[in-house]
């Protein structure tokens, strides 16, 4: 289109656009997940009514997560679960080259919670093979999650 | 508000607005599309210990043992302490009556251990729901009382082994 030079050019205030676009990237940035790499969603946790997020953050987390057909979902690969073991000693020596800032003192797979998303199909007996092979490697904690049940639910 | 000046003096540079409205748009579009709306989570912990328990625990503090059994394809049947019940809600029934609730410390729910012996081919909902059952009672105004903080499992059962 062609401007008459000269002509005064009508000039639109941007400002409350802006100011717009401002709050919606601060929504949505306060919004996104960045535990995502962990939550997969293969994954149909069971339910409960019991279920509440924890009240601060676990010192060392570690998630294994259980498909329904009873495999493994460890660090983003699929795995049977005979190869835990084996991964899980890698975490162990990793973790014992750390040390508690705090206390100065190294840490020990007791320190760690093992966190267990299972599908609610898995079978039980594969949960507890998961938790007898981490209990052989010296861990302690474990925290099994399931997602909050709504109170309308039925 | 301050009006924008119709016309610049030759000394201000007018402040080109295009590349930032480009890249907000950008960063606007990026936070939409990665936005994942998930359920809320939350945990049961459990503590394993590896010593051996028995030699600081009261030989009058026996653990009550939960038992899940598979039935057919998907059900359960669920026991305490050999009893069989109905349902969860029998469960948690019984556990009340027979610890209470746990109104601290010194309280016996507080103190109680629930063991949980399940089969090997049972669904893994079931144990959630067993520990829901033993875990809390819910209250008149949509709170949960606690009930059995120490929960654990109980030897592993073979698979194909249902019942007994």
């Amino acid at each position: 289109m062609k401007v008459k030079s000269g002509a005064p050019m009508a000039e639109g205030d941007m400002t409350p656009m802006i100011d717009m676009t401002f709050q919606l990237i601060a929504f949505f940035m306060i919004l996104i997940n960045f535990n995502e790499a962990i939550i997969d969603e293969r994954i149909q946790l069971p339910k409960s009514e019991l279920a509440q997020p924890p009240d601060q953050p676990t010192d060392e987390p570690i998630t294994i997560q259980l498909t329904k057909d009873n495999l493994l979902i460890f660090s983003g690969d699929v795995v049977p679960v005979a190869q835990l073991r084996g991964l899980l000693t890698n975490e162990k020596n990793f973790l014992e080259r750390k040390k508690d800032l705090a206390t100065g003192r190294t840490k020990k797979a007791a320190d760690a919670t093992i966190f267990i998303r299972a599908d609610n199909r898995a079978k039980s007996g594969v949960v507890q093979q998961v938790i007898q092979d981490c209990m052989q490697l010296q861990f302690e904690k474990f925290a099994l999650r399931a997602v909050q049940e709504s109170k309308n639910e039925p | 508000m301050a009006h924008r000046p119709k016309r610049h003096s030759p000394d201000k540079i007018p402040l080109e607005m295009t590349p930032m409205i480009d890249v907000v748009f950008q960063l606007l579009i990026f936070f939409m599309l990665t936005l994942k709306i998930v359920a809320i989570e939350g945990d049961f912990n459990i503590k394993m210990p590896l010593a051996p328990s028995g030699s600081d625990i009261p030989e009058l503090d026996l653990p009550l043992t939960v038992r899940l059994s598979a039935v057919g394809g998907d059900k359960v049947a669920i026991e305490l302490d050999g009893k069989a019940l109905g349902s969860f809600a029998e469960l948690r029934s019984a556990v009340i009556e027979k610890v209470g609730y746990n109104t601290g410390e010194d309280s016996p729910a507080a103190k109680q251990e629930v063991v949980l012996d399940v089969d090997y081919d049972l669904h893994y909902r079931y144990v959630i729901d067993a520990i829901t059952h033993v875990r809390g009672a819910p209250t008149s105004e949509g709170k949960f009382v606690p009930l059995v903080e120490k929960i654990r499992f109980g030897q592993q059962r073979a698979p194909g082994a249902a019942g007994g």
